[in-house]
């Protein structure tokens, strides 16, 4: 039979059925639905994945100073006035020499301060550090410049701004040139620095920094001549003095693959020098490994629950295709007596089964477009709707059923014409 | 006679129903010559059914050789078989067997998209078929939607539908009543008339009268094979 005449004849038998076929077609479209949801998140955790590779740098170290909690016997010391900790200039020297393969060292110092402009005043995180910083973090510029060498060498009072801040702050004036009032001291604004991934909202138990499109960025050098170490923080009634060296400071390394041999040297060297890990050692690569594992198990897990259900679809329409063949059986007798071939009639039946399987599986491709989308708008979960999800989604249910379909379709074809006919 | 259209030669049909082995055919010869109008008869169970279904290529000989049009069928495959469903026989049935979601057009078509004839061809034959058997405002129609009568001559249209060289009909008056009956048979005389090869099953006396033989089955063999002297020459 010719196979637009096959086509016709499955949609008129299938007409015959309409809600039966319309069940069985839910079937197939949750299958899909939830095969392309899951890839669509799946996708969407790999692409977020991306990003804070290119904003963390696979190739960097991060050490962080981390405020240890004073010991209970020392209660003494605890009374002082005066906490000491973190990772120092003498850390950052040594892992300089010490570290193999290492290509930069961006120390920093985190601090907030109130930031004036004119009569607007707001508070923000200051970030002390050198010239390198802009290319370790992959920051970009909007405007101006980043801090240059001559800054650090003359210890300058500029500073760079971040480009949330600058819209904030400088709202209808160009931040370039302008004093920026920083605790008290003034500083000129040289540039805007612009964030990757702008406007996104870092979630708090994540590591990645956040907000950093508001911090403000000053030579180190120039802090240390005004301010020195000491830091004071005012906390609970009264006022407590910190002294930090360094808060953080960024290893980077030339190639991936000498990320893990550095670490080791890192954390000798750490070791050395402190007594209590009052340090922390953040490896963006690793992270990395853990986030692709996690996601691995994750897409495991969805994977099977989606395949569960196509199953589950393709067992539906094998359901409902032995109850369509049992109730066509004289029909089938009729064909066969009037010259159709059993490929004629295994054909006919899978062209049904195709039928439905490809109509529901178009209607769970649309549904599945925007399962994706309402995750998004009601978690906030970033889901990427990528081709090959939609082909897979596609081609396995379409697969699913045309497996599921054969058994029906082979037993009406093997039925004993003379025993069809008979059939009441 | 001419040359035979059919040829049954030492025809045996043995059927396994559990531990009992049936025979349906002991052995039969019989040729129908071409243009041959022929009955036959006998009680239920006498053979008469497996006849017609091994005439209609539906069924294997159990041993005995078959041949339609001259052109063995004892060893073909199925697919071989449905080939010469589709081209070489044309079936009548007792309760019309039409396909009842198909219109009175479709249900003719049936047998041509089974030898792959074009959408166009396949729609004209029918359609000639359909006005010849007075059916044409019925065309649209379901199976449902007609009488016996018209449902029976929707079935011999379907059966001339392939210009088959033998017809073949089981009890076809056998639902109907007498009027209806009469009409229907009046027209197999029609075909008759036309040169069909017709080969018909049937339990009524009157009806054989108008064939040109009548062959009289019982216990699986055939106990009278005659000419029948009131049909026409």
């Amino acid at each position: 039979m010719r196979p637009e005449r096959m086509v016709k004849l499955a949609v008129k038998n299938l007409g015959q059925y309409k809600l039966r076929a319309g069940l069985t077609m839910l079937g197939i479209i949750f299958g899909v639905c939830s095969v392309v949801a899951m890839l669509s998140v799946g996708e969407g955790a790999n692409r977020e994945i991306q990003e804070k590779i290119q904003r963390l740098g696979s190739k960097n170290i991060l050490l962080k100073s981390v405020k240890v909690p004073q010991e209970e016997g020392d209660n003494a010391s605890s009374r002082r006035m005066l906490a000491r900790y973190g990772l120092t200039y003498v850390d950052a020297e040594e892992l300089s020499r010490d570290v193999p393969n290492l290509v930069a060292s961006t120390p920093m110092k985190i601090l907030r301060f109130d930031v004036q402009y004119k009569a607007r005043r707001l508070q923000t995180d200051v970030v002390a550090t050198t010239p390198w910083y802009l290319r370790v973090q992959n920051h970009r510029m909007v405007r101006g410049r980043f801090l240059a060498g001559a800054d650090m060498e003359f210890g300058s009072p500029v500073c760079v701004v971040g480009s949330r801040l600058a819209r904030i702050l400088f709202a209808g004036y160009d931040p370039i040139g302008q004093t920026l009032s920083i605790d008290g001291d003034a500083y000129t604004v040289v540039g805007v620095v612009g964030d990757i991934a702008q406007g996104e909202v870092a979630t708090s138990n994540e590591l990645w920094l956040e907000g950093e499109n508001q911090n403000v960025y000053i030579p180190l050098r120039t802090y240390l001549q005004k301010r020195g170490d000491l830091f004071a923080q005012w906390s609970q009634g009264g006022s407590t003095f910190e002294q930090v060296e360094l808060h953080e400071l960024i290893l980077t390394i030339d190639h991936q693959e000498n990320v893990v041999r550095a670490v080791d040297a890192v954390r000798r060297v750490l070791k050395k020098n402190h007594a209590k890990e009052d340090f922390s050692v953040v490896v963006p690569l690793e992270l990395i490994r853990q986030a692709r594992e996690t996601r691995r198990l994750f897409n495991i897990v969805l994977g099977s629950i989606a395949a569960i259900s196509l199953i589950v679809g393709g067992i539906g329409i094998m359901n409902i295709m032995l109850a369509t063949v049992s109730e066509r059986t004289r029909e089938i007798g009729i064909r066969r007596a009037l010259g159709a071939r059993r490929r004629d009639i295994v054909l006919q039946f899978l062209t049904e089964t195709l039928i439905l399987s490809i109509s529901g599986g178009v209607v769970g491709l649309l549904f599945g477009a925007l399962i994706p989308m309402a995750i998004t708008a009601l978690t906030g979960v970033k889901t990427v709707l990528t081709f090959p999800a939609f082909a897979i989604a596609f081609l396995v249910s379409v697969t699913v059923s045309v497996v599921f379909g054969i058994y029906p379709a082979r037993r009406a074809a093997l039925m004993d014409p003379i025993e069809a006919l008979r059939h009441e | 006679m001419s040359e035979p259209i059919v040829e049954l030669r030492r025809a045996v049909k043995e059927y396994v129903l559990g531990a009992l082995r049936v025979t349906a055919l002991r052995g039969i010869d019989l040729r129908i010559g071409a243009g041959e109008y022929a009955v036959v008869m006998g009680a239920s169970g006498s053979g008469k059914s497996t006849l017609l279904n091994l005439l209609g290529c539906l069924d294997h000989l159990s041993s005995g050789d078959y041949l339609l049009g001259g052109q063995s069928v004892a060893n073909l495959s199925d697919a071989e078989l449905s080939e010469i469903r589709s081209r070489r026989i044309g079936f009548i049935f007792q309760s019309y067997n039409l396909i009842p979601q198909l219109n009175v057009l479709e249900n003719i078509e049936v047998p041509l998209f089974y030898q792959g004839v074009h959408e166009a061809e396949a729609r004209d034959r029918a359609q000639a078929l359909a006005a010849r058997m007075g059916l044409s405002d019925r065309l649209r129609h379901k199976p449902m939607e007609l009488s016996g009568g018209q449902q029976q001559r929707v079935a011999i249209a379907r059966s001339l539908v392939c210009d088959p060289i033998l017809m073949l009909a089981d009890e076809p008056t056998g639902n109907l009543d007498s009027k209806t009956g009469h009409e229907i048979l009046e027209l197999i005389d029609e075909l008759h008339a036309e040169g069909k090869t017709i080969v018909m099953v049937t339990h009524d006396d009157d009806i054989a009268h108008r064939a040109q033989r009548v062959v009289r089955f019982l216990d699986g063999q055939i106990v009278s094979n005659e000419r029948n002297g009131a049909a026409r020459p």
